[in-house]
C-alpha cells in the first residue's frame, strides 16, 4: 500500500502520469424531475461548447410522444441540428456511440424514457469512454427513470423554480429560475444550486438554494456520495 | 387508348393531337388515317369532319424524346457513332461496319427486322451524307442506297421538302416554281446565294443542297452512353451468405470508381440464386463516395435480410446515381475532412435506421408554431430563410396539441387553472395573450384564431398553451384550450 502510494507519488513527480483534465467532455446524465419539464433541455443547451458545430439529436419514440420535440425556434439556428427519430432504446444508445466517432460535430444529445434493460452500467461506459476519446460533450437526457448504476462522469437532477420577477411585468413570468442538483460527480464537487439564466446575454447565474432544515450531523460531506 | 404497348389496328385511323393555338391539332397520324386524308399540323376538329371515325390521343412529347434517346443507344448494335436526329430520326455513322452485316443491302433489312420486333416502324436509307440520307428516307424508295457519285442523281427528283428547310422557305420555294432538288439544282449558284444570302441554315437551299451533295461539312457528333461500373464475383458453389465477398466487391468497384474520377450515390447488390430467383439490396449515401470501406459498413445490417433460398452462387455489385468526384483537399497535413466526417455519419444512421429517421428541421416563414418548422433531409443544401420572431418561443413542441380542462376568470382573459394529463396545475403568472390568426391561404375556411398565453403553474413549470378560437366568433362552440410546448 505504501508502496504503490510512493510509486504514485514519484511518477506523478516525474510527470508521467497524466492528471484527467478538467476540461475534456465527457458523458453527463439529466434526469428532469418531472417528465414534461424543459428545465433540463435549457440547461443542457447552455452547458454545450459555443461554437457552430452541429448537434445530434437522438430521441426515442416515448421521449417525443410524451415530452414533446426540440423546437428550433425556440432553441435558435446558430447550430445546425441533426434529429434522429428512433423506436427503441437500444437504437438510440447505437446512434449515438456512432455519432460520437465522429469529431466534428458540436455535441450529442439522446433521450431515453424509463429505465430500459439496454441502458446498463456498460452502455454508459462505453458512451462515456467514445465522448472523452472523441472529445465530443454527450448528454443523456432521462425521463421518468431512476438515477442507477451508471458510468456518466456528472449526474444531474434538474428541476424548474417559479422564475425571477419580470423587470417591467409583475403578472409575466420573467427570467426562467432551475434548481440544480450534482448529485454524483467524477471532477467537481457534487452540490445544489438554484440557477437563473439570462438568454441575451447567454449568462447562467448561479446561487446557492436558501437553507431552512437542519443542520447536517457529520463532517460536513454527509450530503456527497462517493465519486467514481 | 392502347397505353400498354400493343400497337392500335392498323384499320382504324389514328391520330395523335398536341395543343395548338386554337385548340388541339395534328400530331402524328397513322397509315389508315393519312390515306383517308389527315394532315398532320391541321386542326382535330377540322380532320373530324373529313373522318368522323377518327381516334384522338394525346401526344407525349418528352416520352417520345426519352425513347429516342434510349434508341440511340440500343442502335449501337450496328455502328459505334450513332446520334438522334430531330424528333423523329436516328443517323447512323456505318463507314466500316456495313460488311460486318453482310453489306448495305442485307444490314438495311436486319435494321428494318430488329426494329419491327420493338414495333417500330422504320423507313431507312443509305447516303453518303446526313442530308442525302434524310431526303432518301423520306421521300425516296423503300430502303435506298445510294452510293458515293450517285446523289447527285437520286436527289434530282426528290420534293424541296426533302432539303431539310423550314416550312416557309418550303412555300417560297413552291412559289417560285422549283418543286423538286433538281430545280433547285439547276438554278446557278449565283443568283441562289444573292437571293439568300442572309437566311439562316435552315431557311438557306443553297447551304442546305451543298451539304446534302457533301460540299459543305456536317460532322456526326455522337453522344457517350454513360458508364456503367458493376462488378461480380462468380462462386464455385451455392453458398449463403455474401458477407465474406463484399469487401473484395467494395474495393473493385471503388478501383473502377477511381480510375473513371467518379463517385457514386447508390448502390445496388444482387444476389442469383440457384433457383432462378434474385434478391437484392440497395444502399444509399448522402454524398457522393468511393471509399471502400464505408461502403462495406453501410451493408451491415441490410446483407441479413436476403433470403438465400438453396444457397446463390453469383453476386453483382452496382454502382448508382454516379457522378463526377473531385478529391478535395482541406487541410495542408492532409488530415482529416471535417465534413467528410458528417456525411459519413448521416449515411450509417440513414442506412441503419432508414431515411426518414435522420431529419434536420429548418425554420420556414410563417406564424402557425407548427408550420414555423419543416423537416429536410439532414445533409440537403438549403437556402436559410430563418428569421427567427422576436417573440419568445418554447423549447419544446408537441406534435399534436393536448387539449387540456381550463377554469378561467374572464372568457377572453388567461386561464386560472388547468388539468393537463390528470394533473391540476394552478397559474401563478402569464404572459399574453399572442394572437396568431389563421393562414386564410393555406388553411379551411372556418378555422379559428389562437391566442397564445405562457403561464407558470405552482411548481414553477412554464408552458404554453392557446385557446381556439372566441366566445360567440360563430365558428363553433365555445373554444378549447390546447398545451402546445414547454419552455425552459
Amino acid at each position: 500500500m505504501w508502496c504503490m502510494g510512493s510509486l504514485r507519488v514519484q511518477k506523478r513527480l516525474a510527470g508521467q502520469v497524466r492528471q484527467p483534465d478538467p476540461l475534456t467532455h465527457t458523458l453527463s446524465e439529466a434526469f428532469p424531475e418531472t417528465a414534461t419539464d424543459a428545465a433540463a433541455i435549457g440547461f443542457v443547451l447552455t452547458r454545450l461548447p459555443r461554437t457552430d458545430a452541429p448537434i445530434l439529436w437522438v430521441q426515442d419514440r416515448l421521449s417525443r410522444k410524451e415530452a414533446g420535440r426540440p423546437y428550433l425556434a425556440g432553441i435558435g439556428t446558430r447550430r445546425p441540428v441533426i434529429m434522429v427519430d428512433l423506436s427503441r432504446a437500444a437504437d438510440v444508445l447505437w446512434a449515438m456511440e456512432d455519432g460520437l466517432r465522429c469529431r466534428s460535430l458540436g455535441a450529442v444529445i439522446g433521450e431515453i424514457w424509463g429505465d430500459p434493460p439496454s441502458l446498463d452500467f456498460t452502455a454508459t461506459k462505453r458512451l462515456a469512454l467514445r465522448a472523452e476519446a472523441a472529445d465530443v460533450p454527450c448528454w443523456l437526457i432521462r425521463r421518468a427513470a431512476s438515477p442507477d448504476l451508471s458510468a456518466a462522469r456528472d449526474r444531474w437532477r434538474i428541476g424548474a423554480v417559479p422564475s425571477a420577477p419580470h423587470p417591467h411585468d409583475t403578472q409575466a413570468p420573467g427570467l426562467p429560475r432551475w434548481s440544480l442538483d450534482l448529485f454524483r460527480s467524477r471532477r467537481s464537487k457534487p452540490g445544489q444550486w438554484v440557477a437563473s439564466y439570462d438568454r441575451a446575454q447567454d449568462r447562467l447565474n448561479l446561487a446557492a438554494p436558501v437553507r431552512d432544515r437542519t443542520l447536517a450531523t457529520g463532517d460536513g460531506t454527509a450530503g456527497e456520495r462517493a465519486a467514481g | 387508348m392502347e397505353r400498354q404497348g400493343n400497337a392500335p389496328p392498323d384499320d382504324i385511323p389514328i391520330v395523335l393531337a398536341r395543343e395548338g393555338q386554337h385548340g388541339p391539332v395534328i400530331h402524328a397520324a397513322n397509315r389508315t388515317a393519312r390515306v383517308n386524308g389527315i394532315l398532320p399540323g391541321s386542326r382535330v376538329v377540322d380532320m373530324r369532319a373529313i373522318c368522323p371515325e377518327l381516334q384522338v390521343e394525346f401526344a407525349d412529347d418528352a416520352g417520345d424524346h426519352a425513347a429516342l434517346d434510349r434508341l440511340v443507344l440500343w442502335a449501337r448494335r450496328w455502328c459505334p457513332w450513332t446520334v438522334r436526329d430531330g424528333a423523329d430520326g436516328l443517323i447512323l455513322d456505318t463507314t466500316g461496319s456495313d460488311h460486318l452485316l453482310g453489306g448495305e443491302a442485307a444490314m438495311l433489312v436486319e435494321m428494318e427486322t430488329q426494329l419491327s420486333l420493338l414495333g417500330l416502324t422504320a423507313r431507312l436509307a443509305v447516303a453518303p451524307t446526313w442530308g442525302a440520307a434524310w431526303a432518301l428516307a423520306r421521300f425516296g424508295p423503300v430502303r435506298s442506297i445510294c452510293g458515293a457519285e450517285e446523289a447527285h442523281f437520286k436527289l434530282g427528283a426528290l420534293p424541296v421538302a426533302g432539303l431539310r428547310l423550314d416550312a416557309a422557305t418550303v412555300l417560297l420555294l413552291r412559289r417560285l416554281g422549283l418543286k423538286t432538288i433538281g430545280a433547285v439544282m439547276d438554278v446557278p449558284r449565283l443568283s441562289l446565294t444573292r437571293r439568300f444570302v442572309k437566311a439562316a441554315l435552315a431557311g438557306n437551299p443553297l447551304m442546305r443542297l451543298d451539304q446534302a451533295l457533301g460540299k459543305l461539312a456536317e460532322p456526326v457528333a455522337s453522344m457517350d452512353a454513360k458508364p456503367r461500373f458493376a462488378v461480380q464475383s462468380r462462386l464455385a458453389e451455392p453458398i449463403f451468405d455474401p458477407t465474406p465477398y463484399l469487401p473484395e466487391l467494395c474495393e473493385d468497384l471503388c478501383a473502377a470508381l477511381t480510375k473513371a474520377g467518379m463517385g457514386c450515390r447508390r448502390l445496388h447488390l444482387t444476389v442469383f440464386k440457384t433457383d432462378g430467383d434474385v434478391s437484392h439490396v440497395d444502399v444509399a449515401t448522402s454524398a457522393s463516395t468511393r471509399d471502400p470501406g464505408h461502403l462495406h459498413g453501410l451493408f451491415r445490417d441490410k446483407v441479413e435480410r436476403i433470403n438465400p433460398g438453396f444457397g446463390f452462387d453469383l453476386i453483382t455489385l452496382e454502382a448508382g446515381g454516379v457522378e463526377g468526384m473531385q478529391v478535395l483537399q482541406n487541410r495542408l497535413d492532409g488530415g482529416s475532412d471535417d465534413d467528410l466526417h458528417l456525411t459519413r455519419l448521416v449515411d450509417r444512421l440513414s442506412a441503419k435506421f432508414g431515411p426518414r429517421a435522420v431529419t434536420r428541421p429548418v425554420l420556414r416563414e410563417s406564424h402557425i408554431p407548427e408550420r414555423a418548422e419543416a423537416q429536410v433531409a439532414a445533409l440537403a443544401a438549403i437556402a436559410d430563410i430563418g428569421a427567427v420572431t422576436p417573440q419568445e418561443r418554447p423549447l419544446r413542441l408537441f406534435d399534436h396539441p393536448e387539449e387540456v380542462r381550463v377554469l378561467y376568470a374572464v372568457p377572453e382573459g388567461p386561464p386560472a387553472q388547468f388539468i393537463w394529463r390528470r394533473q391540476t396545475h394552478r397559474v401563478a403568472r402569464y404572459a399574453g395573450p399572442e394572437r396568431i390568426a389563421p393562414e386564410w391561404w393555406k388553411d379551411r375556411p372556418g378555422t379559428r384564431l389562437r391566442d397564445y398565453f405562457k403561464v407558470e403553474d405552482q411548481a414553477g413549470r412554464r408552458i404554453w398553451l392557446y385557446r381556439e378560437g372566441l366566445h360567440e366568433d360563430g365558428r363553433g362552440g365555445d373554444p378549447r384550450w390546447f398545451v402546445h410546448g414547454c419552455f425552459a
